[in-house]
């Protein structure tokens, strides 16, 4: 077992789990990292602000800071309520400028959220989208004479779909569905990224919706437009077809996981971050000098100490609750979790129920300073934090909050780490 | 109005009336069944699958004992493909009743119903799941089922032999005449128009709501809806079916089937059949009681719940569900002065083949049509409408005769776009309210780990670039499917199946805003 000692550890790598360690390697702490693919291979890609208050009216915002003030407002323990625009303003910029420094540029309005197409065919609202992305914002906006392509063996991903869902507001919408220039049978967004990494099948791509373009002014694809790049092979395609080009994202396994992980497992060691990805944290302990882990499993073993820690494991899925027939539990430290009293408050009997499921806003309560709370309402540690999903409050999925919250908690958590270093 | 005529109107698309269909079509009596929602939509797709050995009886209803003991050893020759003669095993623990398991043997006897004594190290070689408390154990003849292939079967070989059939048939009324029923209304829930049948005798078969049919004529049945639920583990826990071996009580059965088993039940007097859902509570309970016989049940993975309704028919002065007989009731409403009326309802669907060929020969003796039934000598032929429900033909079929061009839509379940174009074929355009839950029944869609999360995404996808969907439909499709999975899941939701489920709504909500874009429709009922 190899051991190190650090400033502090984050214990996640998802959205929230990358942010903290961005941030605070930016702020000159030594940072140790782990987590397994979490969330973030999930995600669109887009980065959400604030996009739904009330829920439970389904009140849509195109003023995503309107949105934060109201819900700030209304729901006085809602992470975001503990917050301030230009902190907020400063985390995320700061998390896209990075990305932005590894190839991955991310844009939207000044002042509004975009609108933009998911692949059900559905538009949602958010913050900040792949530069990818950005044209069929603006497509979307003019209703301009569009083109869907899409693949034959590419599932999930249906032009017709878009066309038939968007149709009756923008009817300049068109789809065709052609070959993908290499590989048969059934394709996957990562080995179509890989592939389009060659100029060559950029080439051919574009001979084959050559024939379809017509008087479309805007092209779109599915989110495979590469991997490391995607800026360069959108700009290729566009000069070989002549239209404005966009991506829309995918159902997962999306390529939009493996973009952003790419970019922080380059962008993250030059900082300092000492990764420890794919592994998850099998032993915890604290005590007043700091904290102790032991991350990874058999062979692999490896222990951390770190003065501070950084809670960013997210929820179920991402393994930072955990829940058994009677209750839910936090998985690292087994601090205490806001939660309804029984499993029958936990879910609503229908899925799409417009306030949604109790269990969504359970939770660590955490302090101003983002420390969670232990069973007598005081820190379970001076220096413990908490960002992202994890926190009680919040229901991310419905109120559209995911990436902003986890990015904006992340910085608030290093914000109060760096107050107890300093 | 459009007028469709037939000699005999099948209410119910359950074991039931698909068996009649098939009784009588074999008679050569043509016959028009019409379902309001789809195939075992009732208490049919709402079973353990259980074929019962007549062991459960013994002790309460020796006459249902030999009548099970004899129509599963018929079902096990004549439809092979829907069963898997797994065996069975009778086991009691310590805490149970040791008179009732003193008496078992001999009550089996009395009631011809085949057992025998094992030894409990050899009851726990049989099955390493059961508990190491165990004090009694004995071998039976029971067997799994499938009760959609069944029902998919008998209806198969009916319209083979000239029987037609409407889904999504919603009745609406009788139009009566004297003693008679002139006319039955329907309302097509498809097109959303109203049509007639006129017969010479109409059937109701429809199971937990046959008492409100009932009514619609004017005639009087007492049902008691006993609502059950059931719990669907994600692997297969034991080979064989195990019996708790005491008193009928909830959770002492568990079935396997293919590649789960499944776990059950309750018996919750509702005050509607629509009210039927598996709920928390019963899920707590059913693992709570059922652990002591198989303690694996407390630690295993659940993937989800279901429920369905046994109609009891009560008799004056009986209280309580369990004491109600299990027996079927053939009603012939003459005695309400309704002539041309018949309900076949309560059973289980062990018996469901008898009770067609009961009803079969009453509807033919009004007639005046004197073909005997042929259901106890005929075998069911399997057919290609039943097929998909089986689990693990996904992945054989895929790896046995794939073409290139095909790709899986359910990864799961491995169901391929040609699968599911192959099941849409088999539904003859009668798609009813949910395309998406019409495909979900007749196949392991949305049956998996997943349970719809993914393939119900990609088999949307798949409607769309079909053109068997357009505009908003999709998507209304997709919130019919998920609110059906939903009642199932929400039970079972802690452990790795609110992790999916978390999933899913990251998906579906956070990323994919479908609670914001389309309505969300109440499509009714549970399977």
């Amino acid at each position: 077992m190899s051991g190190n000692t650090h400033d502090v550890m984050v214990i996640g790598a998802g959205f929230a789990g990358m942010a903290a360690a961005l941030f605070a390697a930016q702020a000159g702490l030594s940072v140790a990292q782990s987590g397994v693919t979490g969330g973030i291979d999930f995600s669109t890609g887009f980065i959400d602000l604030m996009g739904v208050h009330p829920v439970a009216e389904g009140v849509r915002w195109d003023d995503p800071w309107a949105a934060v003030e109201a819900v700030s407002r209304d729901c006085s323990k809602h992470p975001y309520a503990r917050m301030n625009r230009p902190d907020m303003e400063a985390a995320i910029d700061g998390f896209t400028d990075f990305l932005a420094s590894q190839g991955l540029e991310y844009t939207g309005h000044a002042d509004r959220n975009c609108r933009a197409l998911t692949p059900a065919g559905t538009v949602k609202r958010t913050w900040r989208v792949p530069r990818t992305a950005w044209k069929g914002v603006l497509a979307l906006e003019s209703a301009a004479p569009t083109v869907i392509v899409d693949f034959h063996g590419l599932k999930g991903f249906s032009g017709r779909q878009l066309v038939e869902m968007r149709k009756a507001t923008w009817p300049g919408l068109r789809t065709a569905r052609v070959t993908f220039p290499r590989g048969s049978g059934e394709l996957y967004p990562e080995h179509m990224a890989w592939a389009l990494a060659d100029p060559k099948y950029r080439a051919k791509l574009a001979e084959a919706v050559a024939p379809h373009l017509g008087d479309a002014e805007y092209l779109g694809f599915p989110a495979v437009l590469g991997l490391v790049d995607p800026g360069r092979v959108v700009a290729h395609l566009e000069e070989l077809t002549g239209r404005q080009v966009f991506e829309i994202p995918t159902i997962p396994p999306s390529i939009a996981g493996p973009r952003l992980r790419g970019a922080f497992d380059r962008g993250l060691p030059p900082l300092g971050v000492r990764t420890l990805s794919q592994a998850t944290v099998t032993e915890a302990g604290m005590d007043r000098d700091g904290f102790r882990f032991v991350v990874g499993r058999g062979g692999g073993k490896t222990e951390v100490r770190a003065g501070a820690a950084i809670l960013a494991t997210g929820r179920f899925f991402g393994k930072g609750l955990m829940a058994d027939r009677h209750a839910i539990r936090e998985a690292v430290f087994d601090l205490p979790v806001v939660q309804p009293e029984t499993r029958e408050q936990w879910h609503d009997r229908e899925f799409f129920n417009a306030r949604g499921h109790a269990a969504n806003a359970s939770g660590l309560e955490v302090d101003e300073l983002f420390r969670p709370l232990a069973r007598d309402g005081r820190p379970a540690h001076e220096r413990l934090f908490a960002a992202g999903a994890i926190l009680a409050h919040q229901d991310w999925m419905r109120m559209k909050c995911g990436a902003g919250l986890a990015i904006t908690s992340a910085w608030r958590a290093v914000q109060g780490l760096r107050q107890g270093v300093d | 109005m459009e007028i469709m005529e037939t000699r005999v109107l099948i209410l119910g698309g359950g074991a039931t009336g698909t068996g009649l269909a098939r009784d009588l079509a074999l008679r050569g009596v043509d016959c028009l069944l019409a379902e309001r929602r789809d195939i075992n939509a009732g208490a049919s797709g709402g079973n353990h699958g259980l074929l019962h050995s007549g062991a459960r009886y013994v002790a309460s209803d020796a006459a249902a004992a030999i009548e099970c003991r004899e129509e599963g050893e018929l079902l096990k020759r004549l439809a092979p493909q829907c069963i898997e003669d797994t065996g069975g095993l009778f086991v009691a623990v310590q805490g149970d009743d040791e008179n009732y398991i003193a008496n078992f043997e001999s009550m089996c006897a009395a009631s011809t119903v085949p057992t025998r004594p094992l030894d409990l190290a050899e009851a726990r070689h049989l099955e390493p799941a059961l508990s190491d408390r165990l004090i009694a154990a004995y071998a039976t003849e029971d067997a799994s089922v499938d009760p959609f292939m069944l029902s998919l079967d008998n209806l198969a070989q009916a319209v083979d032999k000239g029987a037609r059939y409407l889904r999504n048939a919603k009745l609406v009324g009788f139009e009566m005449d004297g003693g008679r029923i002139a006319r039955s209304v329907f309302l097509n829930q498809t097109a959303g128009e109203r049509f007639a049948i006129e017969a010479e005798i109409v059937v109701n078969a429809t199971g937990a709501w046959a008492g409100m049919v009932a009514a619609l004529a004017g005639a009087h049945i007492d049902i008691l809806y006993s609502s059950g639920s059931l719990l669907v583990t994600q692997d297969r826990l034991t080979t064989r079916v195990v019996n708790r071996l005491r008193k009928a009580a909830d959770s002492d059965i568990l079935v396997p089937g293919g590649t789960v088993s499944v776990l059950g039940t309750t018996s919750v007097t509702i005050d509607s059949p629509d009210l039927c859902r598996p709920t928390v509570a019963e899920a707590d309970a059913i693992i709570d009681d059922a652990r002591a016989m198989i303690p694996v049940l407390e630690t295993t993975r659940y993937i989800r719940a279901y429920a369905g309704v046994r109609p009891l028919v009560m008799v004056a002065g009986v209280g309580d569900a369990r004491s109600v007989s299990r027996n079927f009731s053939l009603i012939d409403h003459e005695k309400d002065d309704v002539d041309n009326f018949v309900t076949i309802t309560g059973g289980k669907l062990t018996t469901y083949r008898l009770m067609a060929e009961r009803t079969g020969d009453l509807v033919c003796a009004k007639l005046g049509v004197d073909a005997p039934c042929t259901t106890r000598i005929e075998p069911l032929p399997a057919s290609t409408r039943g097929e998909w429900t089986e689990p693990g033909l996904g992945p054989r079929r895929w790896i046995g005769e794939r073409d290139g061009d095909d790709i899986i839509l359910c990864e799961c379940e491995m169901v391929s776009r040609k699968a599911v174009n192959q099941i849409i074929d088999g539904m003859d355009g009668q798609y009813g309210s949910s395309l998406l839950n019409g495909i979900g029944l007749r196949s392991r869609v949305g049956k998996g780990p997943c349970q719809g999360g993914f393939c119900g995404l990609r088999v949307t996808g798949h409607l769309y670039d079909e053109g068997y969907v357009s505009g908003l439909r999709g998507v209304h499709e997709m919130h019919a499917f998920t609110r059906r999975r939903w009642r199932g899941l929400r039970p079972v939701l802690w452990g790795l199946p609110l992790v999916q489920a978390d999933l899913q709504e990251a998906l579906y909500c956070g990323a994919l805003d479908l609670e914001l874009e389309a309505d969300a429709r109440d499509d009714g009922g549970d399977l």
